[in-house]
């Protein structure tokens, strides 16, 4: 660039706006734009807070290629109970958060007909599949993975975040783009206390928001590049997810005084894609997920072997997507434990020492062409093309000359299931039916809910959340603001603006995610993570003391890595107060190798009390029973 | 004689979008709805926006989507070189890649709309 270009927005910092709501939502994304529009049903006024844009903002921004958990529709062969029953306990072994799995299991074939009444593409009305293995011929739908039980359904999804958002405006939800929220704000100030607002700042401007209301519901994202971070290899990627993911919402809570669980259920086994060592996400040959059942090549021609849950080696390409006689409903368990993701057929699970061996030989193929036609051009044509990150993939892949019909993709990285996704299911607020927090006023949506995953899991705890917030507000005492705390948070939002010379974000980020590979990573030990708890406490008495940011975007950045800094705090704490390790998700303690002794089969559950961490556990099943607490809390008029 | 300036390295990749000048006509769609707003408004009217934080690129491609003019090729996403898929024609064995030299022509079936 030849020439420096003025800031092209006003500059407000400082500059204070009061925007008055009966309910507050506080992140949009799939979860937050749900949990506006149930709340707004309702006849409230609500206000919708989001960092980015909510036509496209969140983990299914661009799109989602399947609708998991999704046991009530009329072609499923399986009950939602014992679909629930099935991921709880079979899959999870009993580690899952039975009232966000339950409340999908039922509702999400009404939240799926919602979501096609506002526009949404759910069936194959253009017939292209008619007479495929996976298609429903009275419905219409497509389903996915388990052609028998048909409780997974292949959507439309690029157009389902236009469609929340464009129901959000015809409710006259006030959407707040470009505003990142900073702080809880609480009765008196205390922490502990009532939630009765938040504070923001616009991203583009600099300008401070003061959101007052009578309740929210958090439906951030969880906390990513907390282990991983560089963007000069593909960008600013995280686990995952998209890079508004930096764990605002857990860190604001936290330092409110909100109770988490799970939080140890994190790993430094971030996503490849952020390291380019994988490749771009859903657009590299795969067999899982998106590209399920797809037949891999090596680089002879040689077809990698297919098993099913049990080891036994499977010979058709239809057997992969049909249990086994006896076997059971499967499903796709992202991050469940090791039954979880090994349920779904397979490739072979020792494939890496084939390979070594000189059994196969690389490079390996995705075998598009030697798959049935209508495998093929679903794959292809609907999953990848209407996956968010892939939608793009199907257009340049297709402009670059790639056909399906005669093509192989390569193949970067592969198993039964991609490692980084086992940890897709991070911690959150622990709660209740309610999906009410410790705090009065705050409940969860999304992944703010603690186990939280997946697009239909979003929209069904993001629609029950606005339910309950709703019915809070209806009733709840008019929300005080505390005017010292309002100020004690814009000093601390406006201090990188402040300092002319200092750290920048990045490097900063980079020096967390040091520490957090060094002492809380696949090792992990008392010694360990106190070293790291001490490096973390450090780093923030030290350098981002002095954490500077020269624009209104830079600032935004800044409050992310300090939030990213408190998220890791707290993920090193969680995994410090679960002295035991477990053979259901990726946390073991090389200091308590015991695997799931019984007094460890808990949900522990960490939260602030000043300075001080208090730690709590819980039973694994303190939300039983599941039905009779479903019916008393579900406020869905359908 | 060549001038040449003292100048700092470049943050990479740096081209994650890439615009057509003539198609592109500077409405800023693609500005508004950002996932990680990257662009700022070009000051030169009907001018394609600026990519002012190139390094934040998700890849997630809600400008695509959204540009008026994409079919015109206003608006194209440009994986970095590292990440530009390859494939291998099963018949011929033939290896290709995105940005290749001399590609095949394109392939020009829609995806399932």
């Amino acid at each position: 660039m030849s020439e420096l270009l003025t800031w092209p927005y006003p500059i407000r910092y400082g500059e204070e706006t009061e925007i008055s709501a009966d309910v507050l939502v506080l992140g949009g994304g799939l979860a937050g734009c749900y949990a506006a529009i149930s709340a707004a049903r309702q006849g409230l006024q609500v206000a919708l807070v989001d960092k980015s844009h909510p036509l496209h903002s969140g983990a299914g921004g661009t799109g989602i290629d399947h609708w998991m958990d999704c046991p009530a529709n009329p072609a499923s062969k399986i009950t939602p109970e014992a679909y629930a029953r099935s991921l709880i306990t079979d899959f999870r072994g009993d580690f899952d958060n039975g009232i966000a799995t339950y409340i999908t299991a039922r509702d999400s074939y009404d939240v799926l007909l919602e979501l096609e009444r506002m526009g949404m593409k759910i069936r194959d009305t253009e017939d292209e599949f008619k007479g495929a293995d996976f298609r429903d011929e009275e419905t219409r739908l497509l389903f996915a993975y388990d052609y028998e039980n048909n409780h997974c359904v292949r959507i439309w999804g690029t157009g389902l975040k236009p469609a929340l958002y464009r129901e959000c405006k015809r409710l006259g939800v006030q959407m707040f783009a470009r505003t990142m929220v900073t702080s809880l704000l609480t009765e008196g100030g205390q922490q502990g206390g009532r939630v009765v607002g938040a504070t923001a700042i616009n991203t583009r401007t600099g300008e401070f928001l003061v959101f007052k209301g009578k309740a929210a519901v958090l439906s951030m994202a969880t906390p990513e590049r907390v282990w991983i971070f560089s963007t000069e290899w593909t960008g600013l990627v995280g686990r995952d997810g998209p890079p508004t993911n930096s764990g605002n919402g857990h860190a604001m809570a936290w330092r409110a005084g909100a109770e988490f669980t799970m939080m140890e259920n994190s790993s430094h086994e971030e996503w490849g894609g952020s390291t380019g060592i994988g490749s771009v996400m859903f657009g590299s040959g795969s067999s899982f997920a998106t590209w399920h059942p797809c037949s891999i090549v090596d680089a002879n021609g040689k077809e990698i072997p297919w098993v099913d849950k049990e080891g036994n080696p499977i010979s058709t390409v239809a057997a992969r997507s049909h249990p086994a006689p006896g076997q059971g409903v499967y499903a796709l368990v992202l991050g469940g434990g090791e039954g979880g993701t090994l349920s779904v057929p397979h490739l072979i699970p020792d494939l890496d020492e084939r390979i070594q061996r000189g059994e196969f030989a690389l490079p390996l193929y995705a075998d598009l062409p030697g798959m049935p036609a209508h495998e093929r051009r679903v794959i292809f044509g609907l999953m990848v093309g209407q996956e968010g990150k892939s939608w793009p993939i199907y257009r340049n892949l297709a402009q670059a000359g790639f056909d399906p019909d005669q093509d192989m993709l390569q193949v970067y990285e592969l198993g039964p299931a991609p490692l980084g996704w086992r940890r897709l299911r991070y911690g959150g607020l622990f709660h209740g039916w309610d999906l009410g927090s410790n705090l009065e006023g705050l409940y969860a949506g999304g992944q703010q809910v603690f186990n939280g995953c997946g697009a239909s899991h979003a929209c069904c705890t993001g629609r029950w959340a606005g339910n309950q917030a709703a019915e809070y507000a209806a009733t709840a005492s008019e929300p005080a603001i505390d005017r010292a705390q309002v100020e004690r948070e814009k000093a601390r939002v406006y201090a990188p603006v402040k300092r002319s010379d200092g750290m920048d974000w990045k490097e900063l980020e980079s020096g967390i995610a040091k520490v957090m590979q060094d002492y809380c990573g696949d090792v992990k030990t008392e010694e360990l993570m106190n070293i790291g708890l001490q490096a973390l406490d450090e780093i923030r008495r030290a350098e981002a003391q002095t954490l500077c940011a020269r624009t209104p975007h830079e600032l935004m950045r800044a409050l992310e890595v300090l939030d990213i800094l408190t998220c890791a705090e707290l993920i090193v704490h969680s995994s410090l107060a679960r002295r035991a390790s477990t053979a259901w998700f990726g946390f073991s303690r090389l200091d308590y190798p015991e695997k799931d002794p019984p007094e460890w089969c808990k949900w522990v559950t960490v939260k602030l009390e000043g300075d001080r961490v208090k730690v709590d556990k819980r039973p694994l099943d303190y939300y039983a029973p599941l039905e009779e607490n479903y019916e008393t809390y579900n406020r869905s008029a359908s | 004689m060549t001038k040449v300036y003292a100048l700092p390295n470049i943050v990479t990749p740096n081209r994650p979008v890439l615009f057509d000048e003539d198609a592109c006509t500077g409405c800023n769609r693609c500005v508004e709805v950002c996932m990680s707003d990257i662009f700022i408004p070009n000051p030169e009217k009907g001018k394609p926006p600026i990519i002012i934080y190139p390094d934040e690129c998700y890849y997630g491609a809600a400008c695509v989507m959204e540009c008026p003019h994409r079919d015109k090729g206003a608006i194209k996403l440009n994986w970095p070189l590292m990440q530009r898929m390859r494939w291998k024609r099963k018949d011929t064995g033939e290896h290709f890649r995105v940005g290749m030299p001399d590609p095949p022509p394109p392939n020009t079936r829609p995806p399932v709309e």
